[in-house]
């Protein structure tokens, strides 16, 4: 447990940073707001809409795909770290067993690919 | 101290689990969303499932939290459209809610002294996988033929144009 | 290679059939895709022949992962039954609703994959991830008419009650683990029956959640809400196979974890399980009452129709009851999948409705198709002598047998209101006027082999039920 208390106070000293800096500029920053400083700057034309639009569902369909093979590759990493050690009492399984899961993910990125789920249209 | 850590950051979780539900502003729930995930992951650090820390931080705070803020854009949900359930309902889900914490609670209470296990079994990368290769590689196999069919979900059901 | 790995061959075999159409799928031209849901049955067939070759050696298997006892290959054979009967509905109707696309017969596949691991798990990690294919596939196919709205709306609100039903059930399993230290039904059932819990207190919470999460997917009384919607928007076709195979392998993982891991708690549970098989029937039947569409009925009656099978498990004997609950489930898959096969064929023309012109006169117009549909009505309402009622003779004999007396009457009580609104199906076929305007389609192979076959199991069942239940006798591997 003792090994995690440096990236514990990396953390308190992060946020305690950002907090001071905030705090700081908030009391010693002068503030004058006025209704154009605080409108939308658009190389000084007028706004002509809500700077926030609809994203497309392509961006969703790029990140659950992102996601699923994301976790293709966790399941991946303690394979690899425990490559060595069960390879001595599993023998070829051990391969074999990482084999199948990957073969039928690559079949779903076969699919993937050839249905245009990679592509942008 | 692992218990003052505990408290800690299951406070953190909690209060940032509850500002996700009552911010107005669907993008700052999703900040108090990633907030929660990483006191999570500071959970599993202290009940010693580091690579579940681990796993925590790269996908969900990482891969499902770009996801949220896709979905919320592409929503495209307004300040204004601050409650999705009229007043009335709302208040009865809040019971009913509050009902079942209290009564978890209390159940709850009764059996935590009990239920505390002592020898906490490795929650390394290598502990992991030496049960995963070997006594549970029938869920894992499972596992990716799952992937397999969320695949095939996401792409039928997300692309526009099907051939 | 021992022979403990060809525990898992009916599920590779599927896996690879839904792999293969996968392949086949990128290769093939839009007009040939029908010729998918061929490959597929053929992986079905194949897939029920590897069933009947593991029958002789039951055994736990994969660090007991996997039981492969009579109760989950006969779970098998009920899950294969209804995916081949769904295939041949769906060839020609895919192509009707313009979702001829190969990814429908991949995910039928998969899902009776799914449901296999819940039938055969020995393991609640193994029921988990099979409810969890299972269910993922059936929210893609409930959504698989992209263009039609409603057929979406079906897949957002069944996916959204089942994420949070999921929950419910993922959390039951977390308590149970912390109140037994193992997620292992063997060891689960030693740990109760010993009394060496850590917790009591979590494993009723465990026990709370679990019912919850189990009762979402079989549709029972406080969890049924998705239900009527859920099958009334999703292609008929699908809505055949959820009210089949998915409700089957939901029962099939219940009475596993209830019958066998929480089986010495009995006295404890049954009281819960009770009041919610009681509501489940009378709110079924009473509501099926008043519906004006055949699917949107069905619908309830299989909701009243979970209550029947969980009065099987709440007799609670492992061999008793997992044999009546088998028995009924695979009567009840032959006679739904054929009476949604006929509201398919009638359906093409618009309406489902009872008062529209689709069923009046149907006697008249197409004896056979009528005679078919009564005899899935007089089965679901357990007239002899059918399936449905010998599946209902076991199941209140077995409840008798545990001494819930007041259970089987009020199951037979709900039967007799049940016969009204089946019979009236019939009566609207038989004695009121076909409309004049009546175009006939024709009746494809594959549909006329589905009927063909229901009717053929409806009576086989329902005359000569001592051949399947002797294969039922016990089914369960008990451990104590």
């Amino acid at each position: 447990m003792v090994e995690y208390l440096p990236i514990l106070v990396m953390f308190a000293i992060a946020i305690a940073m950002a907090v001071v800096i905030l705090v700081l500029t908030h009391l010693l920053g002068p503030r004058q707001d006025d209704p154009v400083k605080l409108s939308m700057y658009e190389s000084g034309v007028n706004p002509a809409q809500d700077s926030k639009v609809r994203f497309s569902v392509k961006f969703y369909l790029v990140a659950i795909l992102f996601v699923l093979f994301d976790i293709e590759v966790v399941f991946l990493y303690p394979w690899a770290v425990t490559y060595k050690t069960l390879l001595s009492s599993l023998g070829w399984l051990m391969f074999w067993q990482m084999f199948i899961f990957v073969a039928v993910l690559l079949v779903g990125f076969g699919y993937v690919w050839k249905k245009g789920g990679l592509q942008w249209d | 101290m692992e218990y003052a850590l505990f408290f800690a950051f299951s406070l953190v979780a909690i209060v940032s689990g509850i500002m996700v539900i009552t911010q107005k502003n669907a993008v700052y729930s999703g900040l108090y969303l990633l907030l929660t995930f990483f006191c999570l992951a500071a959970l599993y650090i202290l009940l010693h499932a580091e690579f579940v820390a681990v796993v925590q931080i790269a996908v969900y705070a990482g891969a499902i939290m770009v996801l949220f803020l896709f979905v919320i854009m592409l929503l495209n949900l307004r300040f204004e459209s601050d409650s999705f359930a009229p007043p009335l309902p709302r208040m009865i889900g809040i019971g009913v809610g509050l009902l079942f914490a209290v009564q978890f609670v209390w159940i709850g209470l009764g059996g935590m002294g009990a239920a505390a296990e002592r020898n906490i079994p490795e929650g390394t990368t290598a502990a992991l996988g030496m049960e995963l290769f070997t006594k549970y590689i029938v869920p894992f196999e499972a596992a990716g033929v799952l992937l397999l069919v969320a695949m095939l979900g996401a792409v039928y059901l997300a692309k526009r144009k099907h051939n | 290679m021992d022979n403990t790995v060809f525990t898992l061959l009916p599920l590779m075999i599927l896996v690879g059939f839904s792999l293969l159409v996968l392949v086949a799928d990128m290769m093939l031209a839009r007009e040939q895709r029908p010729a998918l849901g061929i490959v597929a049955l053929i992986g079905v067939i194949v897939s029920l022949i590897s069933c009947s070759w593991l029958w002789n050696a039951p055994q736990t298997a994969w660090s007991d992962m996997i039981v492969s006892d009579h109760f989950a290959l006969f779970s098998y054979i009920i899950f294969l039954v209804s995916t081949g009967l769904t295939l041949l509905l769906s060839m020609r109707y895919l192509s009707e609703e313009d979702i001829q696309f190969g990814e429908y017969y991949a995910l039928l596949l998969l899902a009776a994959t799914g449901a296999m691991l819940m039938a055969s798990g020995l393991d609640l990690m193994t029921i988990f991830i099979g409810l969890e294919i299972l269910s993922i596939s059936v929210y893609i196919l409930a959504g698989f008419a992209r263009r039609n709205e409603r057929s979406l709306e079906s897949a957002l609100k069944y996916f959204l009650l089942g994420a949070f039903a999921t929950g419910f059930f993922l959390y039951g399993i977390a308590m149970v683990y912390g109140a037994t230290g193992t997620t292992n039904i063997k060891v689960i059932s030693q740990v109760v029956s010993e009394g060496t819990i850590r917790s009591q207190s979590f494993l009723w919470i465990g026990i709370a959640l679990l019912v919850a999460g189990f009762g979402f997917k079989v549709a029972l009384f406080p969890f049924h809400v998705w239900t009527p919607d859920v099958y009334e928007g999703a292609p008929t076709s699908v809505t055949a196979f959820m009210s089949t195979a998915v409700k089957a392998a939901g029962f099939a993982a219940f009475g596993r974890v209830f019958l066998s891991a929480l089986q010495p708690m009995h006295a404890d549970w049954t009281g819960i399980l009770w009041i919610l098989a009681v509501f489940t029937m009378f709110f079924g039947n009473i509501t099926a009452i008043a519906q004006r569409s055949v699917k949107r009925m069905l619908a309830y009656s299989s909701i009243a129709h979970a209550g029947y099978m969980l009065i099987a498990i709440i007799a609670g004997d492992a061999n008793l009851s997992s044999g009546s609950l088998l028995f009924y489930l695979l009567g009840y898959a032959f006679t739904n999948v054929a009476a949604f096969g006929i509201v398919i064929y009638l359906s093409r023309k618009g309406e489902t409705e009872f008062d529209g012109k689709d069923y009046a006169g149907l006697a008249i117009r197409h004896p056979w198709l009528a005679f078919v549909m009564a005899v899935c009505m007089v089965s679901l309402a357990g007239i002899p002598p059918t399936a449905g009622f010998m599946g209902k003779f076991y199941i209140f004999s077995a409840a008798i047998k545990a001494k819930f007396y007041w259970l089987a009457v009020l199951g037979v009580i709900n039967s007799v209101i049940s016969v009204y609104y089946y019979l009236r199906v019939i009566f609207v076929m038989y004695f009121e006027k076909p409309a004049a305007d009546y175009v006939h389609g024709t009746l494809s192979l594959g549909m006329k082999i589905v009927l063909i076959l229901s009717v053929i199991g409806i009576f086989q069942l329902g005359t000569v039920p001592g051949s399947v239940m002797a294969l039922l006798q016990n089914s369960m591997m008990v451990f104590q």
